[in-house]
């Protein structure tokens, strides 16, 4: 034994401040630590937000250059390229001039091959990413070009240029029928090309140019279609082609929407006429919605509105105002976007506001210009606008604009979308189509899941609760030993297996045995009944040979055999009560559909991975009842019975309730179950014999596919974020009901 | 009697069995469902007898099918009619049908067929019906006629049967050869290419490209294709030594087709097995089961990578787990003070175990490896780029986004194996002299070490079946390569792996051919759900020692 040191020595030695030492620094490190787990876990939720906030963020716009265009002719027509770093500016005299957007510096000119003495007596662009433009000429002729940049790299160095070609060809094509000057012209581009002409003379010509096939690409050419009719039409705004080139929308200045079909030029017909303002208001403007469905009217009493093609009650086509924004004063050019649904408008004040067609609201609204706007070009991803103002300068501006579509109301609320009868919600996040509209509701995702949520809780709460009261009160301790562990075996197994099961195997069993479920229903608690009457009508010898608290175990060879009867009996009784065949005797007589993957299914499968959770904390919450309150009960001559139903469960009920919280949260949040026992179709219907699409299995089909930082991903963060705040405050609840309830059992 | 009834059901007994019923039918359903995959995994490899049916349908025409019953069902007669299976003339009532598995696939189009019994004229089981295990188009079902060799027949009728086998066994052998130099020594060429590929970039990214460090980078380049070259001409030859010999065989319906033997992995005849071989071919399959790469887009073969990966993650995610929810514990329990702040925190981390696990996979997508691991493939991986490399689910951030999911249940046990230890023990060791963290390290964690075993289970058995988060961060259907093998740096923590709980989700409901795919996904659920049972009634085990033992303290 080393000679002992005196404690004031001890302390000053090397040895005892490295002790000192190595405590401080475990403090130190064990707080950081747990510090750093706590902040781990905060990081979730504020990461979630922060890849949500952005969908909420209000759209921006700045200004980068202003520079006056030095032109003697009347300006027609703005565009931009993909960069927006070039622009176009088309004059009254065919000439076409690209700047660089950034300062207004000239690039390249290009005379368009009008004809001598010929003047442009009217203009029209095609869908903006065609390119496709087309003058109306005063000798009733048209002249079709496109706009096209080639983007080549040298020395890392993008380098855009522009040049015109001439799909049709250079020279100017026939348009109007008698010769007389184009005061108006419709063109459309995709394949073919249509032309639609509005003449002095009062004729609408169409000119449709079908490519011909032919061995050599460069040899393709065109054969020409021609219709033309008068028409009672005057002082004509707009002539609009939706790019299938199927229908044509005329509009006329004193508020007339003319609706033709130009499908088959020999059987073009008008199919209806309409008045698109309020009387003697007249139309000031008018353009197509990017896909070309939807026809925006702006009136002169300050109003835009927007129409489409819907289906009426009879099967009937007809024309219907879907919506319209009010107060767009002084309105002066208005320009859609490219891809999305949104349009930009210029006003008399040089003001140029942002709008979204489908969310319905004005975003932004920023003044640009000294005076009014009257040429507009947005970019083709709408990230930047180049504005002509009534004293001929330009004005290049920034957007950013990442999340118009997005607002508390096209989430949570009915929208009407193109193509579509009337406002419904939907959740349609992507499609083959280029021109597809992403339809973000999240109400028939949010129904789903609480659908889902519902009928797993219609299974699991009987089972769950009645099976804690017996457990608790009634049970033997040793049956009760073995039960436990049992349940918690059924909390621990994978929900892959579960909805592997649900879906491969107990789906076609509940399709092929549709009556014996519901049969199940009737004679599971009858037989029960039945077998617990007869057992009490046994000698008492019998009865003895079986200690209390093991009914349950008695029951299991009782129950077992009840449901063989009822599946062996279910075919019998399709044939006898439902001609053989349940689905489809579901479908046809009464009219409901059937899907193989239903909620029957979900709830079943569900039911059992959420019985655990309420099991055992109900379980507990009875179990822990202090004794000396039932003794009292019993010894004041109440049954058994009497003491759980008054004074127990009374007692537990908190306990009970928090279980059933857990339970629904957990239901809300389980995926792979729902992922695999249903259709996943976002269905808004409540029958028990349909599928659902709930948030979460949402987000395990469609996160892996969506683009990183777009709306569809935020949109899946933002469902991310609902399942947590919705489960983290239902936990939350459900705990503090047990802490409390501890609390107070402790005082007893 | 009505007056006793009347009692009876007064004295609330009827509930109570109503409450009782409750408990049996959970525990059927616990025990049915684990009965239910137990046999439907473990009969999948035993050999099933094949029957020969003559049948007549309904337009009265007849014929052969030859197959494994896979179902029976009783089902009412109106549902048969009205397909046409039946007659329209047939009794009311129920009759039973059976599915069987014809094989056959490149020939019949379709491997499985419902028949109902009134159309079966006769059944036979054939003593020398042959079952092919094919590398590709599923079993085959068929009478071996002879074997050839380079087209010539070698062996007809009753000595093809024996000729076979050596023969086969041969084609196996190359087959384990051809699959060492493809997996093996090429894929390590290969993998050295992409290495050397990757060096060169940095090397110009750097500037440092000088002419000789491209040089010396060529030579090692022409070194490897060199070797390439050569592999590549081995395993050609060893393709033309596979597809020496085929066989002749006649399927139902009398048709005769030649089968090479380089596409059989297996030829048995089930029908004139007797027991001892039928337990030698059940044990062969289940280790091919266990130990055996997938085939056939995961349908057959076996599911090692899946073991493995599930493994490898779940290791991964016990060593991170582990130390951050013990220091958690610790901190919560010995370190900081008692008060609102650690009781809201508590709560807090016992809703965590709550929120649903696909919330942890999004955020571990968005977080881990679009955020870390897009910057960390900025910082340094700038050579492989635009093709990322932590950057992209992989299974280390799956490893991490599972460790975040699992440290509530971590924090928990060990908090309350932490709360269970006497505070006389504590006293003890301080008032000897210790200091507060050697009390910590000598004597509360020692003591407390079974209970974060137990949570360290519990969180291994969450972890294993766990699926919709891994979707997101690092799991796929096929994995070409481990995330542990011979090529430098031997851990490849940025590689996507395959999983048991994924690949039952896929086999069973992405598959082309789901049918002949479940018994193997019975077979992968009943090895997952053997594994965390196991896991959790190990942990009930160490949870109730413990707590004898501590009640024995405190006494």
């Amino acid at each position: 034994m080393p000679d002992p040191v005196p404690a004031e020595a001890y302390k000053a030695s090397a040895h005892f401040r490295l002790r000192l030492l190595k405590d401080r620094f475990v403090q130190w490190g064990v707080a950081a630590g747990g510090v750093g787990v706590i902040i781990a876990i905060l990081l979730i939720f504020i990461y979630l937000i922060y890849v949500v906030a952005p969908l909420g963020k209000a759209p921006e716009m700045h200004g980068v250059a202003a520079y006056p265009v030095d032109s003697e002719n009347r300006v027609l027509y703005l565009a931009m390229e993909e960069q927006a770093e070039i622009g176009m500016l088309i004059d009254a005299r065919g000439l076409v001039r690209f700047l660089a957007t950034a300062d207004g510096t000239a690039l390249e000119q290009v005379q368009l091959p009008v004809p001598e003495g010929v003047r442009v007596a009217s203009f029209s662009a095609a869908r903006p990413n065609s390119g496709v433009v087309a003058l109306g000429l005063s000798n009733g002729q048209a002249l079709v070009f496109r706009h096209r940049y080639r983007a080549s790299f040298g020395d890392d160095v993008r380098v855009i240029t522009p040049h015109i070609e001439y799909p049709l060809g250079p020279a100017p094509i026939d348009v109007s029928a008698d010769g007389s000057a184009l005061v108006s012209i419709g063109v459309q581009a995709e394949e073919s090309f249509t032309l639609v002409g509005w003449s002095e003379g009062g004729v609408l010509s169409v000119v449709r140019a079908l490519r011909e096939d032919s061995l050599f690409e460069d040899e393709a050419g065109f054969e020409f279609e021609r219709s033309s009719g008068y028409s009672d039409l005057e002082d004509i705004l707009a002539l609009l082609i939706d790019p299938p080139q199927r229908n044509l929308y005329v509009i006329s200045a004193n508020g007339r929407l003319a609706w033709f079909d130009i499908a088959d030029l020999d059987e073009s017909r008008l199919l209806e006429q309409l008045s698109v303002s309020a009387p003697g208001v007249k139309v000031r403007d008018a353009a197509l919605l990017s896909s070309g469905v939807s026809v925006m009217v702006a009136t002169d009493d300050d109003v835009i509105s927007q129409w489409f093609v819907v289906r009426g009650a009879e099967g009937a086509r007809h024309l219907q105002k879907i919506r319209s924004f009010d107060n767009v004063t002084g309105l002066s050019a208005l320009t859609p976007e490219f891809s999305r649904k949104g349009f930009l408008v210029g006003d008399s004040d040089g003001a140029v506001s942002v709008f979204h067609a489908t969310a319905h609201k004005q975003l932004i609204r920023e003044p640009v210009a000294a005076s009014a706007i009257e040429k507009l070009a947005i970019a083709p991803r709408a990230n930047a606008f180049w504005a002509l103002d009534a004293d001929q300068r330009l004005h290049f501006w920034r957007i950013e604009n990442e999340h118009p579509e997005v607002s508390w109301g096209s989430l949570w609320s009915k929208i009407w979308y193109e193509g579509y009868d009337e406002p419904e919600y939907i959740w349609q996040s992507s499609s083959a189509s280029n021109d597809f509209e992403p339809k973000f509701s999240l109400v028939p995702l949010t129904f789903g899941t609480f659908k889902a949520a519902f009928y797993a809780m219609l299974f699991a709460i009987p089972l769950a609760i009645l099976g804690a009261i017996f457990t608790a009160y009634f049970m033997a301790p040793r049956m009760r030993r073995l039960v436990k562990p049992g349940i918690e075996i059924m909390e621990a197994l994978p929900t892959v297996i579960l909805g592997f099961l649900a879906g491969l195997w107990l789906a076609p069993v509940v399709e092929t045995h549709l009556p014996g479920i519901f049969a199940l229903l009737l004679v599971l608690p009858l037989a029960t009944l039945l077998a617990a009457w007869l057992w009490s009508r046994l000698p008492q010898a019998i009865r003895g040979m079986v200690p209390d608290g093991w009914e349950a175990a008695l029951l299991i060879p009782v129950l077992i055999a009840t449901g063989a009867l009822a599946f062996s009996l279910s075919p019998a009784l399709e044939t006898w009560l439902f001609g053989g065949d349940m689905p489809r005797w579901l479908e046809n007589r009464m009219g409901i559909g059937f899907d193989q993957r239903n909620s029957i299914v979900v709830g079943i499968a569900m039911g059992f991975a959420v019985i655990p959770t309420i099991f055992s904390i109900a379980e507990d919450a009875i179990f822990s009842v202090p004794k000396h309150l039932s003794n009292g009960s019993l010894a004041l001559g109440a049954t058994t019975w009497q003491t759980l139903m008054r004074v127990v469960l009374l007692t537990a009920s908190p306990g009970i309730f928090s279980g059933i919280m857990m339970g629904v949260g957990r239901a809300v949040g389980e995926t792979m179950i729902v992922l695999m026992a249903t259709g996943n179709t976002p269905l808004m219907d409540m029958s028990i014999f349909q599928g659902m699409r709930t948030l979460s299995a949402n987000i395990a089909v469609e996160m892996p596919e969506s683009e990183v930082g777009s709306t569809h991903y935020r949109i899946l963060f933002l469902a991310a974020l609902v399942l947590f705040l919705f489960t983290f405050v239902f936990n939350t609840g459900a705990e503090l009901i047990r802490q409390s309830l501890r609390r107070k059992y402790s005082s007893l | 009697m009505t007056a006793d009834f009347k009692d009876w059901w007064k004295s609330g007994t009827p509930w109570i069995w109503l409450n009782a019923a409750a408990v049996a039918a959970s525990l059927i359903m616990v025990t049915g469902l684990l009965l239910l995959i137990a046999v439907n995994g473990l009969g999948h490899f035993w050999p099933a007898t094949v029957w020969q049916f003559q049948y007549q349908a309904p337009g009265g025409e007849t014929g052969q099918l030859i197959g494994e019953i896979r179902e029976t069902e009783t089902i009412s007669v109106e549902r048969l009619r009205d397909s046409g299976t039946l007659p329209p003339d047939h009794p009311e009532g129920v009759v039973e049908r059976y599915l069987l598995k014809i094989g056959n696939r490149d020939i019949t189009g379709l491997d499985f067929r419902w028949i109902p019994a009134p159309q079966i004229l006769e059944r036979t089981v054939p003593d020398d019906l042959v079952v092919l295990e094919r590398s590709e188009w599923g079993n085959f079902y068929g009478f071996l006629e002879s074997v050839k060799e380079n087209g010539e027949t070698v062996a007809g009728q009753q000595e093809a049967w024996l000729e076979l086998q050596p023969r086969l066994q041969r084609v196996t052998e190359i087959r384990k050869q051809v699959r060492h130099l493809e997996k093996g020594r090429i894929g390590s060429i290969n993998y050295q290419l992409e290495r050397l590929r990757l060096r060169q970039r940095e090397l110009e990214l750097e500037g440092k490209d000088t002419p000789q460090a491209l040089a010396e980078i060529q030579q090692q380049r022409d070194a490897l294709q060199e070797d390439f070259a050569a592999l590549q001409k081995e395993l050609n030859d060893l393709y033309l030594e596979m597809q020496r010999d085929s066989a002749s065989l006649r399927v139902m319906g009398g048709q005769v087709v030649d089968i090479p033997l380089a596409n059989m992995i297996r030829a048995y005849r089930p029908n004139a097995m007797h027991l001892p071989a039928r337990m030698g071919f059940y044990a062969s399959k289940l280790w091919e089961f266990v130990s055996e790469d997938p085939r056939e887009a995961n349908t057959e073969g076996g599911i090692f990578p899946a073991i493995f990966g599930t493994v490898m993650m779940v290791f991964l995610m016990s060593v991170l787990v582990t130390p951050f929810g013990v220091v958690a514990a610790v901190y919560l329990r010995e370190y900081a003070r008692q008060g609102l702040v650690t009781r809201l925190i508590r709560i807090a981390v016992n809703n965590l175990a709550g929120v649903p696990s696909i919330v942890y996979g999004v955020f571990g997508l968005g977080f881990f490896v679009y955020f870390l691991g897009g910057n960390i493939d900025q910082l340094f991986f700038p050579e492989a780029l635009p093709a990322p490399t932590f950057g992209t689910p992989g299974i280390m951030w799956a490893s991490l986004t599972l460790a975040l999911l699992t440290v509530p249940v971590v924090i928990v046990a060990t908090e309350e194996g932490l709360s269970r230890i006497p505070s006389s023990i504590r006293e003890g060791s301080l008032a000897l002299g210790a200091t507060k963290a050697e009390t910590l390290w000598r004597t509360v964690l020692p003591m407390a070490s079974p209970a974060m075993m137990t949570g360290l289970i519990l969180a291994v058995a969450r972890a294993a079946g766990e699926v919709a988060p891994l979707m997101l961060v690092g799991v796929v259907k096929l994995a070409p390569s481990l995330p542990l093998d011979g090529d430098p740096p031997f851990i490849h923590l940025d590689r996507k792996f395959m999983h048991l709980g994924f690949h039952i989700y896929d086999v069973g409901f992405q598959s082309p051919n789901v049918e002949a795919a479940r018994p193997l996904v019975y077979a992968t659920a009943l090895l997952l759900v053997v594994v965390i049972v196991i896991l959790n009634l190990a942990a009930i085990a160490i949870r109730n020692r413990l707590r004898e033992r501590y009640r024995e303290l405190e006494q």
